[in-house]
Order: structure tokens, then C-alpha cells, then sequence
């Protein structure tokens, strides 16, 4: 049972989204088409980068991460304050797209727990603005100590 | 009165791969005295996504999804590029149309690629009115790339032997329009940018190169044109139809952040040159009307006609099939497609019409079988928006490619970045470094 | 020059260092011994006759894999009508990859004053894959033989900082050798699928 101040709490949380890009490849192009005149990501509210991760709530991984790439990301992912939330912008960050070879990570759940799922070969900014839609109802229903609605168990493995 | 003696040391700053700018991740060890960069490190290689690779172990159309991924602002000339490279292996030639259409989408990918650069510099400096506009400028183009080829951003769209589908009808209008509309962005930004005393003082002086250094680095493009030396692959070793259209190459003269800007921005206007030149030179395209009635009907309207029984309203007319749909109708396949079997699909109504065209379908698509050039090794360049983009083919007679590498023409520049930095101030790395147009993708493949 | 001359003016100028030669599609191509390959690029940058002032690119082929896939002549069995035989006619076929050496160093040249261009090809063994470093006469240099020997391992005599580029530090192997598998991961964090 949510209680009036949990959605009250929920609600100003889902509209003042304080993004992290984490930009790296062709989907940076997609995302920054979205963030413009365009297709105004700004009247979800979530129209403010703060490229550094001690301000930010979200971290969006927008492009392939290279094994080269992976432990900056789950440094960066670390270094932001609870309670924050992972969107997999693009197919290379879902599943690894069409890049199964040696140097790419096949999917960054392996890595960082993720939200919400992109996907898309850059998705239109359509299907971006239906992901941050899908991530705004996710944080509305989340209790009030910013937990996982369905926590996921984090991957092992040796840092 | 003594003054006491401060210590000085150096200082090591990491900017590190995640680092607050548009322009792609690599990563810069700066050793600074106070705010001037002493000595600087540059680390590539983090988006390395294995191309070269990965084109071994597909066929020579099936790497067309890995090159647009290459330079992914401007995707048609990297498309254009490994096609020219391939045909030249295989020794055929496409019609002239084919040809204008390849030359009037890469005209249109470089003015994306232009604007990008431009805006995401000018927004690092802090001019955000200027990325907004040019971002507008940029969807406007990216419709009309969508018009013709289904896709934004990563297009695919032409193929060994031609390209995937002719121009839509409606097609010249809609572009004169977005020129149009380039036209006036850029305008705005020239007012907004070029005679703004903080833009020119942060990028005037910064990040200097002379034309020896810079040829020993093996740059080409603005960088080389922003120096003095007119080199453009188009004038110099002209391919497709570029030497039967009239258009300037803008040169700088003394090397630095602004002057690579302005060649930029003339550029843009060479482009829109080309452009409306290529639209009034291109020779004709299908008739797409009856050739008795003249008259032509959406091919899904008559089917639906044809399902109610009206079959009296659509007898004379002609079917018209949306061109983004994969597969040339017969009557563009002369206009976009070499005439060459044993490289380029046959028109839809042969492959589903008599057993000849199936029979070519199907040795071009099926695994194990597809366009084989003969055995050998060709170099093709042509000129992308950073430079001289060249790809290197080696085949050995089967379908899928023995080696294919792409010539990147940022890696040469970004070689060359501590040249440019070291002696210039810490806040100087970031016009210099937007200057570059460093795009991930093609540095790292 | 146009491509045969300017392979009849390197021959001409180094009548021992060249090993083969070959214009296929127009490419002016040479095979050169790679203890003369410091001697020809110096040469070619600085003598007035080539004025290549651009390395264009430096790469490498593996062709250990050569030939071993059977490439059947287009269209062979099925009956399609071509013109005029089923291969593609080749007035001047290529000759083929050099005749020894599991790789073969490539370099592209170009010419900004005369707009020529040459490929010059130096055949190196996979057990003493060793070449000269260009980087005393183009800075360029620099990047492209750490690239090469990032993905090939192909070593330079005389490169100040030999190490990896595009590749992490703590990588083993040279990816894009024909005997490493494309998917065979060796992640830093993370699970190895």
C-alpha cells in the first residue's frame, strides 16, 4: 500500500530526472536529436545532463561499451548516490548488438543492474521518449527508500 | 620585505575517458604547469568495436551495416567509399544516375557531419543557442534522408553495384526546401558566431599546427585546408561525377581553432552548391505513370480498389511501390544498378516473374554464394568530412572479404594532438579538441 | 606518373630491393625486401622525381589463410546467362599474394605535388616478424605501427613506445591474426560469454 506521501515523493522524483550520458558511439547522435528542439526531452523534465555522477539520478549508457570501456562504467555507476536507476540506450548496451566479437560486452547487465531496455539500432527518439516514459512509471511506484521495485541480484565476479 | 618562495610542481590531471564533452571517449594525461599543458599522453581504444574483424566473417553487402557505423554522422559516404572500393575490385561502373544519387546523399551526409562538429563545439564553449539551431538544421536534412532511404542515422543504403532504391517522387522539392532552411541556420550562426569577441578570442591562436607537421601526420580534410594546402580528394583524384560539377575548396591560412571553423562553414555552403547542381544535372529517372493513360495509383490503394470489386477505377493505371521497400521495380533498374548479373539483385518482378531472375536471387543471397570480386587487393579514397577516407581490399575469390581496412582520416589528426595542446592553456583543450571532429567510431573502428 | 612508370622509375632506382611488381586496376604496386624498405622511403620522400610527402596508411595482411576456402567461378552450374565467361575478365590478373612470408606489411603513398600514388609490400615471416620504423622520416608513423603491431604483432625496430592502442594492456594475443577467433573474450570485469 502506498501511502500519499510515497506517491507525492514518487512523482517529483519521476519529473526532475538528472541524467548522466554516458556517451560513447552512434546512439550519442540519437540522444542528442532527442535532448533537442526537436523531440524536447525537457517537458518530461528530464532536460538537465549533469555530467558529473555525484549529481546525477540516471545514468543512461548510450552507445557499445568496449571490455576496455567496462570498468570505467561500473566506477561510474559506483560513484552515483542511491537512489539511481540504469536505462540501456541502444541494442550494444541490451544484448551487444551485432558486435559479437572480442573486444565488445555483450550486454552491460553482465555488469550494472539496468532498468530499462532501448533497443533499437539507434532507436528513434520516439522509442527513447516511450523508454523514459516506461522509467517515469517505474520510479512513481517505488517505495519511499528508493529501493528496487523487483530488486535484481548483482552479477559475481572479480574486480 | 622577503617574498617567500612558492613550490611549484607539476601536476598530472587524468581527463579521463568519461569526460563532460559530445565528442566521443578517449583519454588525455596532462602533465600542467599551473594551467599550461607541459606534456600530454592520449589514450585510444575505447570504443574499439573490432570492424576489421568483423567483415571477415560476413559477405562483401553484409558489411554495408558495419561501415555505416564507422563515421556515424556522415554514414553514406563511409557506404559510398567500400562500395566504390569493392566495384573497383570487381572492375565494373555504375550508370550516371547512380552516380548523382550517391553524390547528392553524400553531399547531404557532409553538411550533417558539419553541423555536428560545429554545434557540439560551439556548445562546449558555451554558445547553446547556436547547437540548438544546428541540430533543427540537422533533422530537417535527416527527413530527407529518411525519405529516401528508410533510416536516419544508419542508412545502408547503397550496394555493391548501385544503390538499394531510387529517389522518391517529390523527392527534389522537399531538398530544395531543407537547403533552404541550412541556409538560414547557418546564416544565424555566422551572426551569431563569427564576429562574437568571445568565440574568436578562445578560438583564434589555439591549437596552431604548420602544414610540414601537419602533412608528416598524414592529415588531411579541413584540418589540412584550415593550414593552407588545397587538398581535396574530390578536385585532386576526382571519382563518381564530381569533376563534371563546379564548386570551390575553401583554404585557411594560419592553422588554428578559427580557422578551421570558417573552412567549415564555407564548406557547408560548397556543399548546398553541389547539391543544387546534382538536382538540376541529374539525368532522368523512371516513368512511373502508364505509358498510355498516364496514370499512376499508390500500389496499396490498388490493392484495396481490387479486394472491393472497383477493378473499372484502376484499369490503366500503373502501380506505384514505395521505393523504401527493398527491391528495385523494373522500371528504375537501369537507372540505379549496374548492369552486371553477378552482382546486383535482379528487379522484383524478375525474381518472382521467370526462373532466371530467381535463379540470380538466389546465387547473390544464399549463404556460401553472393558477389565474389576476383582475387586481388585495390585502394580507393574518397573524401569524408574529416578527411581522406580510403579502404583497402583484399579478396581471395570467395564471397566474404580476406581483409578489409579502413584508411580513418581522425586517427592521423588525433596522432598529432600533442602537438596541439602542449603549450596551450587547459582551457584551451576543449575548442581545440571540437575542432578536431573526433568521432569514435571511425578512430577506433 | 601513371602507374607503370612510376613502378619502371622504383625498379630503375633500386634494381635488387624490388621483388615483384603489379598494376592491378590501376594501383602501382611493389614487393620490396625489408632491409631496403628505410633506403626507398627515404627516397621516395625526398627525391624530386616521387615528392611523396603523405604516409598514407600502414597496415598489414595475414595470409596464412589464403586459398584455403574453394571459391567456384560465378554462376558455374546453374544455367544463368552471363557475359561473356564465367569470370569476370581480367586483362592483367592479379599476381597473387607474395611467395613467402605469413604477412606482409603494406604501405600506401601519396604524392600531393604530382598526385601519384604507390603500395609498397614488405613480406615478413610470422617467426621473425621484424621491420624498420618509419617514424624518423613521418610522425605519423607513430600510431599506425602500434596499431599494427596491436592487432598483428609485427614489431618496429626503433619505435620509441611500442605498446597497445586499441586494445587493453592485459590483452593476450593479436586479434586480428586469422588463427584468434572472433569471439573468444577476454573480459577485464564480468562474465566471459
Amino acid at each position: 500500500m502506498t501511502s500519499r506521501l510515497d506517491e507525492a515523493i514518487g512523482w517529483a522524483r519521476k519529473f526532475s530526472i538528472f541524467q548522466y550520458p554516458f556517451v560513447t558511439a552512434c546512439c550519442g547522435m540519437e540522444y542528442m536529436a532527442t535532448a533537442c528542439s526537436h523531440y524536447d526531452v525537457d517537458r518530461f523534465g528530464a532536460g538537465l545532463p549533469r555530467f558529473s555522477p555525484r549529481q546525477a539520478d540516471v545514468l543512461f549508457v548510450v552507445g557499445t561499451i568496449s571490455h576496455k570501456m567496462a570498468p570505467v562504467l561500473l566506477r561510474i555507476y559506483e560513484q552515483m548516490a542511491e537512489p539511481k536507476w540504469v536505462v540501456a540506450f541502444g541494442v550494444c548496451t541490451c544484448t551487444g548488438g551485432f558486435y559479437d566479437n572480442y573486444a565488445t560486452v555483450m550486454g552491460i547487465d553482465t555488469i550494472v543492474p539496468v532498468d530499462i531496455y532501448i533497443p533499437g539500432c539507434p532507436p528513434r527518439p520516439e522509442y527513447v521518449l516511450d523508454g523514459l516514459l516506461k522509467l517515469q512509471a517505474k520510479i512513481q511506484n517505488q517505495r519511499e527508500t528508493g529501493e528496487r521495485s523487483a530488486p535484481e541480484p548483482r552479477p559475481e565476479f572479480s574486480v | 620585505m622577503e617574498q617567500r618562495k612558492l613550490e611549484t610542481r607539476e601536476m598530472l590531471l587524468n581527463v579521463g575517458p568519461a569526460h563532460p564533452s559530445m565528442h566521443g571517449i578517449i583519454r588525455i594525461v596532462a602533465k600542467l604547469d599551473g594551467e599550461q599543458v607541459m606534456d600530454c599522453d592520449v589514450e585510444i581504444g575505447y570504443l574499439h568495436r573490432g570492424f576489421e574483424k568483423m567483415s571477415e566473417t560476413v559477405d562483401y553487402n553484409g558489411v554495408m551495416p558495419y561501415t555505416d557505423r564507422l563515421n556515424y554522422v556522415s554514414p553514406l559516404i563511409n557506404n559510398m567509399g567500400y562500395c566504390m572500393a569493392v566495384e573497383k575490385a570487381l572492375g565494373i561502373s555504375v550508370p550516371d544516375r547512380c552516380h548523382y544519387i550517391r553524390v547528392i546523399m553524400s553531399e547531404i551526409s557532409r553538411i550533417t557531419d558539419h553541423l555536428t562538429c560545429i554545434g557540439a563545439g560551439a556548445m562546449e564553449l558555451g554558445a547553446f543557442t547556436v547547437f540548438l539551431y544546428m541540430i533543427k538544421a540537422r533533422e530537417f536534412l535527416w527527413e530527407l534522408v529518411e525519405m529516401v532511404t528508410g533510416a536516419r542515422l544508419t542508412v545502408s543504403y547503397c550496394r555493391v553495384g548501385g544503390v538499394k532504391g531510387d529517389l522518391p517522387e517529390g523527392f527534389e522539392e522537399r531538398c530544395r526546401k531543407a537547403l533552404e532552411e541550412t541556409r538560414t541556420v547557418l546564416k544565424e550562426s555566422d551572426i551569431l558566431l563569427t564576429r562574437n569577441r568571445i568565440f574568436v578570442d578562445r578560438m583564434s591562436g589555439t591549437g596552431k599546427i604548420s602544414t610540414e607537421d601537419a602533412i608528416s601526420y598524414g592529415i588531411t580534410g579541413p584540418f589540412l585546408r584550415g593550414c593552407g594546402t588545397a587538398y581535396d580528394v574530390r578536385k585532386d583524384c576526382p571519382y563518381a561525377v564530381y569533376d563534371r560539377l563546379d564548386f570551390d575548396v575553401p583554404v585557411g591560412t594560419r592553422g588554428d581553432n578559427l580557422d578551421r571553423y570558417l573552412v567549415r562553414m564555407e564548406e557547408m555552403h560548397q556543399s548546398i552548391r553541389i547539391l543544387e547542381q546534382a538536382l538540376r544535372d541529374i539525368p532522368d529517372g523512371p516513368f512511373l505513370a502508364h505509358p498510355e493513360t498516364g496514370r499512376a495509383i499508390p500500389a496499396a490503394e490498388m490493392v484495396d480498389e481490387a479486394k472491393m470489386g472497383n477493378i473499372v477505377q484502376i484499369e490503366g493505371a500503373r502501380a506505384v511501390v514505395d521505393p523504401t521497400l527493398d527491391g528495385a521495380s523494373e522500371e528504375e533498374h537501369p537507372g540505379i544498378a549496374a548492369d552486371e548479373k553477378r552482382v546486383f539483385l535482379p528487379p522484383k518482378e524478375d525474381t518472382y516473374g521467370n526462373i532466371e531472375g530467381l535463379m540470380q536471387h538466389f546465387k547473390l543471397v544464399m549463404y556460401g554464394h553472393g558477389v565474389r570480386p576476383p582475387k586481388g587487393e585495390v585502394y580507393f579514397p574518397v573524401e569524408g568530412a574529416n578527411g581522406e577516407l580510403g579502404f583497402y581490399v583484399v579478396s581471395d575469390g570467395t564471397n566474404v572479404p580476406y581483409r578489409v581496412r579502413v584508411r580513418p582520416p581522425c586517427f592521423a589528426i588525433m596522432s598529432a594532438l600533442p602537438k596541439l595542446i602542449i603549450g596551450d592553456m587547459m582551457a584551451d583543450v576543449t575548442p581545440t579538441f571540437g575542432s578536431i571532429n573526433m568521432i569514435g567510431g571511425e578512430l577506433d573502428r | 606518373m601513371n602507374a607503370e612508370s612510376l613502378i619502371q622509375a622504383v625498379k630503375d632506382r633500386f634494381p635488387k630491393a624490388v621483388e615483384a611488381s603489379h598494376a592491378y586496376r590501376g594501383d602501382a604496386t611493389v614487393v620490396v625486401h625489408r632491409e631496403s624498405l628505410l633506403e626507398l622511403a627515404r627516397t621516395l620522400k625526398e627525391d624530386p622525381a616521387f615528392q611523396m610527402n603523405f604516409l598514407m596508411d600502414l597496415t598489414a595482411v595475414d595470409y596464412s589463410a589464403f586459398g584455403t576456402k574453394p571459391a567456384p567461378a560465378f554462376f558455374a552450374s546453374s544455367g544463368v546467362a552471363v557475359r561473356p565467361s564465367t569470370t569476370i575478365p581480367d586483362k592483367a590478373p592479379w599476381p597473387g599474394p607474395p611467395a613467402f612470408g605469413r604477412f606482409v606489411v603494406v604501405y600506401h603513398f601519396f604524392s600531393l605535388a604530382l598526385k601519384h600514388r604507390l603500395r609498397v609490400e614488405v613480406p615478413v615471416e610470422e617467426t621473425d616478424a621484424e621491420v624498420d620504423s618509419l617514424i624518423s622520416l613521418w610522425g605519423g608513423a607513430n600510431w599506425l605501427e602500434r596499431e599494427v603491431w596491436d592487432m598483428f604483432g609485427i614489431r618496429f625496430r626503433g619505435h620509441p613506445n611500442l605498446k597497445r592502442i586499441l586494445m587493453y594492456d592485459e590483452f593476450e594475443g593479436h586479434p586480428l591474426r586469422k588463427d584468434y577467433p572472433v569471439n573468444k573474450r577476454q573480459p577485464l570485469i564480468g562474465p566471459d560469454n
